[in-house]
C-alpha cells in the first residue's frame, strides 16, 4: 500500500492524498497518559524513580488494573494477564508457543499477520492464487451469513483465530455467536485465539471479551491492545490473557507454556509505556481513551453515510473504526487503483486480508476529521 | 516446550532471591546476580524522552505507527557512532526491543532446521531459543548437552576461545563478545579466524556485542572490524548495558546487504519480512531516548555509566587480589568469572549466599563449562559493592582454592 500511495504521489506532486488505508491513529494522545509517561521518564533519572528489567509478564500494577478495569466479573486475575509491546507481537509469539506442528482456522477476511505468521512458523503449505495457503482453514465470513462462519461446515482445527469486532469487516460476534464458537472449540478440543483489539468500539451489547461466555477460559486465549484506544500505535502496549483453566491436551497448562516463552523470548514492554498503560486505566483516563475512540467512530458514521448514500452496500463502522464496501464484480485491487487515481485517497483492498476479500474495499476510520470530511466529500463528487 | 529442563535462569535467580529475602528478613542482601543495571540515566536522554512524550499530546508532535525497522533518524545515528568506519549502511540497522527479542526473532528467521554452535558457557537465551524453536534435539542428562547444538567450550584451558578445528560445522554460530559471562573479549586474531571458520564452512554468525562499550583494550567492538565479516555475519546489540535501558527496551541487529544464505538469496530481505510480520517496531518514546543517546552529550553520558560499572569491576578485582581466587573477566565487560576448581557452581552459590546474603549465578546456568564457575556481576550502587566486596573478601580469604588434583 504504501508503495503504490508514493508511486501516486511521484505522478501526482500537487494532489493532496488523504490516507483511509493503513489503521494508523491520528489523533494526539490526551494528557493524562503522556504527562503519566513523562514523569516516568524523567523520574528514570532518579535514585527512586530508577527502575531496571522488569518482570518480563509486565509491572504488577498494570496486570492487577487490566484485570480490574476489563475482567473483574469474568474472574481472570492479574496473573493470569501477561502485559506485551502490542498483539502483532503476542501472535507471534503464540505462534512460537503453538509451533510448526499445528493446524489454523481463520476468518476469510482477517488480519494479515495471522496467516503470515503461520506460514513464516512453517504450519502452512503453499499459496494458491485465490484460494489462500494450504493446510489453512479459511472460515468464510460473508454478508450471506452475518460475517460468522458456518462452523457445521468449517474442518477442525488445533488453532481458531478469530478477531471481534473484525478488521477488515467491522463485524462484531453475538453472544449467541461466540457461545456456538467456544462450543465448537470445546468439542473439537481447539484453542481460540481471540482477538479483541477493537473492544472498545462496539456500540450495542454484543460481548466485549470471550471471557463473557461460559466455558472460554478452557478453550481461549485473549489477545488486547491499547493501540486504538489510547494512540499507542507507537508507544506499544497491549496484552494477553492465557486463563489457568486452559490445558493443552495432555492437561499441561498454556500459560506455564507462555510465561517460559515470554521470559526467554521477550523483556517486558517498555516501562514508559506500562506507566501510560496504568494512567489508560485511571477514571480519568478511561474517559479520556473513550472519547478518542467516539471521535474515530464518528469518522466511521460519516464514512458509512458517505457510501450508503452513493447506494453501495456498505458494512461495519458501528462497532470498529473499519468500513467495507463491496464492490460486487470487481477485483479489490483495481477499485483500490480507481479510488487512488480519481480521488486521490488511499483505501485497502479487501483481497489483502484473504481470498474471501475480493470485491471488498476496507476504508479506515482514523484521520482527521477534516481529512475525512474532504475524502468523503472526494468520494461523493467522483461517484455522482 | 517439553525439552527445556528448568525455568529460564534468571527467573530462578530472582526466586532464590526473593526466598532468601522472605528467610533473612533483616540482613541486607546485596545482589551481584542478574545483569541489572541500577544507576539513574543521565538527563539529556530522559528529558529528550520525556519532551517527546509530551509532543505526543499534539497534533504536531504525535507519532502513530513507526517503520518496523525503527525511525530513520535513529537508524542513521546508529550506523553513524558505531559503525562509521566499517562501514554499515543505516538501511542495514534495524532497531528492536532489545537483545533478548531479537535473538528469538532471527531464531525465527532461521527456523528450527538449522544446526547452531554456542559458546560454552553463554547467554542462555540462545541455547533455550533453539529448543523452542525446536533446533536443538534432546536433552543428555550426562553431558549436560542438547544432542544437536554444538557446544564450543571456552575456559582458562584455550584461553575462552573455542577451539575451531576441532569443532563440528554447524549453519549458526552464536559468539558473544565481550562475552556473558566469562567477560573475556575476542582479540583481532581469534575473530579473523572466527571469520574465516564461518566462510569455509558456510556458516552464519550472531555476534552478540550488547558489552562492546566496556572494552578497554584494542579488541574489536564490531564483528565488521573484521574484513569479511558482512558476508558472515548478523550483528546484534544493545542500549541495555550503556544507557541503563534494561527496563526501557531499546536495540539494533545489523544484517549486512551481503549476507546470502546458501542459494544466494538475501538474508536482509527474510529479516525485514519477519521485523515486519511479528513485530511493530521499538516503542517510539524509547527510539527517541536513543536518538538522545547518541547525540555527542548522551555518549559522554553513557560512558560515565559504563565506567561508573567497569570501577565497580575494578573495587571488587581489587579486594580479591592475593587470595589465590582465580578471576577472570571485569576487564573488558561487567562481569567477573570467578573459578572454585572442583565444585559444584551451585554450591559455591548457595554458600556465598548464606555465609554473606550476596546473590550470584551459578556457571552452571550458562552451560555444562560454566560448571566451577561463579559470575558476578558489577552492576550495583557503589556502596552495595563496596560493601560486597568487603564480604566476599572475607569469605575468599578463609576459602582454598587449590585446584583438584
Amino acid at each position: 500500500i504504501a508503495k503504490r500511495k508514493a508511486e501516486h504521489m511521484l505522478k501526482y506532486p500537487d494532489a493532496q492524498v488523504i490516507s483511509l488505508g493503513i489503521g494508523d491513529t491520528t489523533e494526539p494522545i490526551p494528557q493524562v497518559i503522556t504527562s503519566a509517561m513523562a514523569k516516568r521518564a524523567h523520574g528514570l533519572s532518579t535514585v527512586d524513580g530508577y527502575s531496571g528489567y522488569g518482570a518480563e509478564q509486565g509491572e504488577k500494577s498494570l496486570r492487577a488494573k487490566i484485570a480490574s478495569t476489563y475482567y473483574s466479573n469474568v474472574e481472570i486475575g492479574e496473573d493470569d494477564i501477561f502485559v506485551s509491546d502490542g498483539a502483532k507481537s503476542d501472535i507471534a509469539r503464540l505462534q512460537v508457543l503453538f509451533g510448526c506442528g499445528v493446524t489454523m482456522a481463520v476468518q476469510d477476511t482477517s488480519y494479515p499477520a495471522y496467516v503470515d505468521s503461520s506460514v513464516i512458523m512453517g504450519q502452512t503449505r503453499l499459496y494458491q492464487e485465490g484460494f489462500g495457503y494450504g493446510k489453512i482453514e479459511y472460515m468464510k465470513c460473508t454478508p450471506e451469513n452475518g460475517f460468522f462462519p458456518d462452523l457445521s461446515s468449517v474442518s477442525r482445527t488445533d488453532v481458531i483465530f478469530f478477531c471481534s469486532p473484525n478488521n477488515p469487516t467491522g463485524a462484531a460476534a453475538t453472544r449467541d455467536q461466540l457461545t456456538r464458537l467456544v462450543q465448537f472449540a470445546k468439542d473439537n478440543g481447539s484453542i481460540i485465539v481471540y482477538d479483541s483489539a477493537y473492544a472498545m468500539y462496539i456500540s450495542d451489547d454484543k460481548p466485549r471479551s470471550i471471557f463473557e461466555i461460559p466455558g472460554a477460559k478452557e478453550v481461549a486465549i485473549e489477545v488486547a491492545s491499547f493501540s486504538k484506544y489510547a494512540g499507542f500505535t507507537g508507544v506499544r502496549l497491549g496484552w494477553t490473557v492465557v486463563p489457568k483453566e486452559l490445558q493443552f491436551s495432555d492437561g499441561f497448562p498454556v500459560a506455564k507454556d507462555f510465561n517460559r516463552i515470554v521470559c526467554t523470548c521477550f523483556n517486558g514492554a517498555s516501562n514508559i509505556a506500562q506507566s501510560g498503560g496504568l494512567a489508560c486505566l485511571s477514571p480519568e483516563g478511561r474517559q479520556a481513551m473513550q472519547e478518542v475512540v467516539g471521535f474515530y467512530k464518528e469518522n466511521a458514521k460519516i464514512i458509512v453515510e458517505t457510501f450508503t448514500s452513493l447506494g453501495f452496500h456498505v458494512y461495519g463502522g458501528d462497532n470498529a473504526p473499519y468500513v467495507w464496501v463491496h464492490f460486487p464484480g470487481q477485483k479489490s485491487w483495481d477499485v483500490f487503483s480507481k479510488i487512488l487515481a480519481n480521488t486521490h485517497v488511499v483505501t485497502t483492498p479487501g483481497s489483502g486480508f484473504g481470498p474471501g476479500g475480493e470485491g471488498f474495499v476496507r476504508v479506515s476510520a482514523f484521520g482527521q476529521r477534516a481529512n475525512v470530511l474532504e475524502a468523503c466529500r472526494r468520494f461523493k463528487e467522483w461517484y455522482m | 516446550m517439553e525439552r527445556l529442563q528448568n525455568n529460564y535462569l534468571f527467573p530462578e535467580i530472582s526466586a532464590c532471591e526473593f526466598e532468601h529475602k522472605r528467610k533473612f528478613p533483616n540482613e541486607k542482601i546485596i545482589s551481584l546476580g542478574i545483569g541489572d543495571t541500577t544507576e539513574p540515566i543521565p538527563e539529556v536522554i530522559t528529558l529528550a524522552m520525556s519532551d517527546f512524550t509530551r509532543a505526543l499530546s499534539t497534533p504536531e508532535g504525535y507519532r502513530g505507527y513507526g517503520a518496523e525497522q525503527g525511525n530513520k533518524a535513529l537508524r542513521k545515528a546508529i550506523a553513524e557512532i558505531y559503525y562509521r568506519d566499517m562501514p554499515v549502511q543505516d538501511t542495514e540497522v534495524f532497531v528492536s526491543d532489545g537483545s533478548q527479542c531479537d535473538i528469538s526473532r532471527l531464531q525465527l528467521l532461521l527456523g528450527r532446521d538449522v544446526t547452531i554452535a554456542v559458546q560454552d558457557p553463554s547467554f542462555p537465551a540462545y541455547i533455550d531459543s533453539s529448543v523452542i524453536i525446536g533446533q536443538a534435539g534432546d536433552f543428555q542428562g550426562e553431558t549436560g548437552k542438547y544432542e544437536n547444538i554444538e557446544y564450543m567450550k571456552c575456559g582458562p584451558q584455550n584461553d575462552f576461545f573455542p577451539d575451531l578445528p576441532n569443532t563440528s560445522r554447524t549453519d549458526i554460530i552464536c559468539f558473544c563478545s565481550p562475552n556473558n559471562p566469562t567477560g573475556q573479549a575476542a582479540s583481532r586474531k581469534q575473530l579473523q579466524k572466527l571469520v574465516e571458520f564461518a566462510r569455509k564452512n558456510g556458516s552464519i554468525i550472531v555476534f552478540d556485542t550488547a558489552y562492546a562499550a566496556y572494552i578497554s583494550d584494542d579488541s574489536p567492538r564490531s564483528i565488521y572490524e573484521i574484513p569479511g565479516a558482512r558476508e558472515v555475519a548478523i550483528e546484534v546489540s544493545s542500549f541495555s548495558k550503556i544507557a541503563g535501558f534494561t527496563g526501557i527496551r531499546l536495540g539494533w541487529t545489523v544484517v549486512p546487504d551481503e549476507l546470502r544464505f546458501s542459494n544466494g538469496f538475501p538474508v536482509i530481505h527474510d529479516f525485514n519480512r519477519i521485523v515486519c510480520t511479528c513485530f511493530n517496531g521499538a516503542s517510539s518514546i524509547a527510539q527517541a531516548g536513543g536518538l538522545a543517546c547518541l547525540s555527542s552529550q548522551g555518549v559522554k553520558a553513557m560512558l560515565s555509566l559504563v565506567d561508573y560499572y567497569k570501577e565497580n569491576a575494578k573495587i571488587l578485582i581489587d579486594a580479591f587480589d592475593l587470595l589465590g581466587l582465580k578471576i577472570y573477566g571485569g576487564v573488558n565487560a561487567p562481569y567477573l568469572w570467578l573459578h572454585f576448581p572442583g565444585r559444584k557452581s551451585w554450591d559455591v552459590f548457595n554458600e556465598i549466599l548464606e555465609k554473606t546474603h550476596i546473590i550470584t549465578v551459578p556457571g552452571i546456568g550458562f552451560g555444562p563449562g560454566g560448571e566451577e564457575f561463579i559470575r558476578i556481576a558489577t552492576f550495583g550502587h557503589r556502596a552495595s559493592v563496596l560493601e560486597a566486596s568487603k564480604r566476599l573478601k572475607c569469605l575468599f580469604a578463609k576459602m582454598s582454592f587449590a585446584s583438584h588434583a
